[in-house]
């Protein structure tokens, strides 16, 4: 397992979210938002996230705008999934299970639970091919190598 | 691979443990079949099946790429028409009987009554299995509806035994889907009213047990509370594992002891029993989590695929891999696992 120093995430948690938010808000738009744009976020419309790194001290504020993310200041959010650095990242690769990390405890979604489920599930009915070709190639070559890495 | 209806199912040889395995997207459909479900089973984006969760399911351009695609490798897919339609939304259920027939589905799996006549009368070439949302636990309730209504596969609820599911394979032509895998509830298929009880919603009408809009969770001092429509179900300390958030899984004080006063979080493995439903003829084996994502079902579709062709190669030698069976209590719900009520020696 890769363990976050506690001392640094410690440190992150001080620092105002609205950077690391904005990065990730822009970064997923410029990526996989092509490929998720024709889903039907109509339910999701101004709705505010919260994504909470456990490990690192990080989290990242948004809500759903019609051209993709919109980076959020820190404050209420509708929803808020908590887990791991590495948890998220696995997630992400459609290597993990949520439902398996939730019983485990490694997963905690706070808040609007039918909104949480909506997201999961949106984002489940998305073939992961169809994230990959939103990638530059050369990021996107990378990102399926390390995800058949994961599943070795 | 179609199956043949009318006189000729007397003279075709009934499947053995078919592999039946969930689906509650596109991914998870392609999941299946690439680790070699012999059919999937799905539902639509609405109250028509028992899985009606925020933005999962399919609609009609998912559903068209799913029946080509299973298609295409020799894979069944049924859709689950298995919640009980209301007086003034039936036309709901009859279109969703039409879009099945219209899509090229191998077969609808269906509880209510009413809607098998519909079917039957509407697509008679429509293949009709009977859900375990139809709770028929004995022989003759399963050829009433062969009988009347042309039910050729029932999937028997979770409450029997294995010899008395032998006993009802013996009674009947129709084939017998049994549960293999996957989360485990009170078993009042059909009939259960807590979640209703609880927060207004049951399976039965509204397509789902604990909707998500009555389910909240929340980290506090005390621990990871779950509370139903406000009430609180559960308390797990950081060290325990969680269940899904129904009521017959909650824990609750009586007289004076809190505990799991209805059940513990657990899930029904049979892997072990594999040469058993080998041997009595079991038609299919279904795989339960339509909620779950393409990633369990990989996993899950990839481990019974391969004990079934090892039990099919050489029943007598069959032995579930240490590996197969700690893969699966990875995924399963509770800490863990169980084979329910089919092994019973005290009946």
């Amino acid at each position: 397992m890769i363990a976050f120093p506690s001392s640094l995430a410690a440190l992150i948690s001080r620092l105002p979210a609205y950077p690391p938010s904005l990065t990730f808000a822009t970064a997923f738009n410029l990526t996989v938002w092509k490929s998720l744009q024709d889903l039907e976020w109509e339910a999701l419309q101004d709705r505010r996230f919260c994504v909470a790194v456990r490990d690192t001290g990080i989290k990242l504020w948004f809500s759903m705008a019609t051209s993709g993310l919109k980076a959020e200041t820190a404050g209420q959010a509708d929803v808020t999934f908590t887990a791991t650095l590495l948890d998220f990242t696995r997630l992400a690769l459609r290597l993990e299970d949520p439902d398996t990390l939730f019983f485990n405890r490694r997963l905690l979604i706070e808040g609007d639970t039918d909104l949480g489920l909506r997201v999961k599930n949106m984002l489940d009915g998305v073939e992961f091919e169809t994230l990959l070709e939103s990638f530059p190639s050369v990021l996107g070559r990378l990102v399926n190598q390390v995800r058949k890495q994961g599943m070795a | 691979m179609k199956y043949i209806l009318g006189n000729q199912e007397s003279v075709m040889p009934k499947p053995l443990l078919e592999l039946i395995c969930p689906a509650g997207s596109l991914p998870a459909l392609k999941a299946a079949v690439d680790h070699g479900a012999d059919g999937v089973y799905l539902g639509l984006k609405d109250n028509t099946n028992a899985r009606n969760f925020s933005g999962l399911n399919f609609d009609a351009k998912a559903l068209a790429e799913g029946v080509r695609y299973a298609h295409a490798k020799n894979c069944k897919v049924l859709m689950a028409l298995n919640t009980y339609p209301q007086p003034t939304t039936l036309k709901r259920w009859q279109q969703a009987v039409d879009t099945a027939a219209t899509a090229g589905l191998d077969a609808i799996i269906l509880a209510d009554p009413g809607l098998m006549a519909y079917a039957m009368k509407t697509h008679p070439q429509l293949r009709l299995h009977l859900s375990v949302q139809g709770s028929a636990t004995n022989y003759e309730a399963i050829n009433f509806y062969h009988e009347h209504f042309g039910i050729q596969r029932a999937v028997v609820p979770r409450v029997l035994s294995l010899p008395q599911v032998e006993n009802v394979v013996q009674h009947t032509h129709v084939e017998i889907e049994l549960f293999g895998f996957g989360g485990l509830c009170v078993m009042v298929e059909g009939r259960c009213l807590l979640s209703s009880y609880a927060c207004g919603d049951s399976p039965n009408t509204f397509g789902a047990c604990s909707p998500g809009h009555a389910v909240r969770w929340q980290q506090t001092p005390k621990g990871m509370e779950t509370r139903l429509n406000g009430v609180l179900i559960d308390r797990y300390a950081d060290h325990e594992k969680a269940g899904y958030p129904t009521l017959c899984k909650g824990r609750f004080e009586v007289q004076g002891e809190t505990y799991y006063a209805l059940e513990e979080p657990t899930s029904l493995n049979t892997l072990e029993m594999l040469p058993e439903m080998h041997r009595i003829g079991i038609a299919a084996i279904k795989i339960e989590g339509r909620q779950r994502s393409p990633a369990y079902v990989a996993q899950v579709t990839q481990v019974w695929r391969a004990a079934i062709d090892a039990v099919k190669r050489n029943p007598a030698a069959f032995k579930p891999q240490a590996a197969w069976l700690a893969q699966l209590d990875k995924v399963s719900e509770g800490s863990m696992h169980t084979l329910g009520a089919y092994y019973r020696p005290w009946k």
